[in-house]
């Protein structure tokens, strides 16, 4: 199967929320990367994963998939999930698909991690 | 355009002969997320020689010919236009008990790799399924993967009660007519994996949109409609 052309980076800009960071491609190719990413940035005390979809080139329907299901594991750890640096492109596909109604969409990362306190 | 447009609610265009357009006018697509039950995904494969199909051809085929692969007892109606992002398709659908249903989805994506089908509310399932293919070490591997919940109670006690069993031999059926299409006779893979085993019991109301119910309500009037149309022609005879 191809290869992930995905890079997932995690950043602690505060003691409750995480950052990932999503850089190139999220297709159904990404599920390992993206879960190790998800691994990373869950731990204690961990309340908020916050996807930055800034550096997003490309996304497909097995992307949208792999994202419910993080939505699941978080849900599982009762963390909210929420999102920001989406192009009108993509938030227009979180609203086809009914994802904006379990993430919540932001217009800047300051934005999003003051909705996650 | 490989995404569907943003809609809030479907819209059938021409319905094709044969086609009933129930269930589908009007409901909203539902992702996992809206559904009941457990959420499950499901993988089918069919492996091919790389030198008889390659995984673009494959696709091709399999999204003009789509209804010629499913099970006998059971019609996809594909749009005039083919499976194209934003196309709405009826099914006619056999479940347990011979019992009809009729529903629809919609062409959620696609490109010349795959495709994906979304499913309105009052559908068995809330999700979607992606139809993909790719090379692989000198094979073709068409895969079909189901990513949903059953949409409210009633059907996750039809999933426990062999719709589970059903929808596999569905898909597995599926896959080894595409592989026998292109002359080669295989049997499909099956992975199975509960991604979620707690159910939405906030979404229980689903119930009400249930195609399956709505269809059997139909059939069972259908004598009721009978007589009302006997009627009416006498009326309009005197």
């Amino acid at each position: 199967m191809p290869e992930a052309a995905t890079q997932f980076d995690v950043r602690a800009p505060s003691g409750h929320a995480r950052v990932i960071d999503i850089k190139g491609d999220i297709t159904a190719a990404s599920e390992d990367v993206l879960m190790e990413a998800y691994g990373h940035a869950s731990g204690d005390g961990v309340r908020a994963i916050v996807l930055n979809f800034a550096e997003l080139d490309y996304m497909n329907s097995g992307g949208i998939g792999l994202l419910v299901t993080l939505l699941v594991r978080a849900q599982r750890q009762h963390q909210r999930v929420l999102a920001h640096g989406l192009s009108e492109h993509y938030r227009q596909i979180f609203e086809l698909t009914r994802l904006d109604e379990a993430v919540s969409i932001h217009d800047s990362e300051v934005e999003a991690l003051e909705a996650a306190r | 355009m490989t995404w569907a447009k943003p809609v809030s609610r479907l819209s059938v265009g021409d319905v094709p002969q044969g086609a009933i357009n129930r269930n589908v006018e009007g409901r909203r697509v539902t992702s996992p997320i809206q559904g009941f039950g457990k959420m499950w995904q499901k993988t089918y494969r069919v492996r091919l020689p790389a030198d008889r199909v390659s995984a673009t051809e494959l696709i091709a085929e399999w999204k003009q010919r789509f209804p010629e692969f499913w099970p006998d007892g059971n019609s996809f109606y594909a749009p005039l236009t083919g499976i194209e992002p934003g196309d709405v398709a009826l099914l006619s659908m056999t479940l347990p008990g011979r019992m009809k249903l009729s529903t629809g989805v919609m062409v959620l994506y696609a490109d010349e790799e795959s495709f994906t089908l979304m499913t309105p509310q009052g559908h068995m399932f809330a999700g979607w399924i992606t139809f993909s293919c790719a090379e692989d070490n000198g094979e073709t591997v068409a895969q079909a993967q189901v990513l949903m919940r059953a949409s409210d109670p009633i059907y996750e006690i039809g999933l426990a009660l062999g719709g589970h069993r059903q929808e596999d031999v569905f898909w597995q059926h599926t896959l080894t007519r595409l592989a026998a299409h292109f002359g080669w006779e295989a049997d499909a893979e099956t992975q199975v994996v509960c991604v979620d085993r707690k159910r939405q019991w906030s979404n229980w109301r689903n119930v009400w949109q249930s195609a399956a119910i709505r269809s059997t309500l139909y059939t069972l009037a259908a004598p009721a409609r009978l007589a009302k149309g006997v009627l009416r022609r006498g009326r309009a005879i005197a």
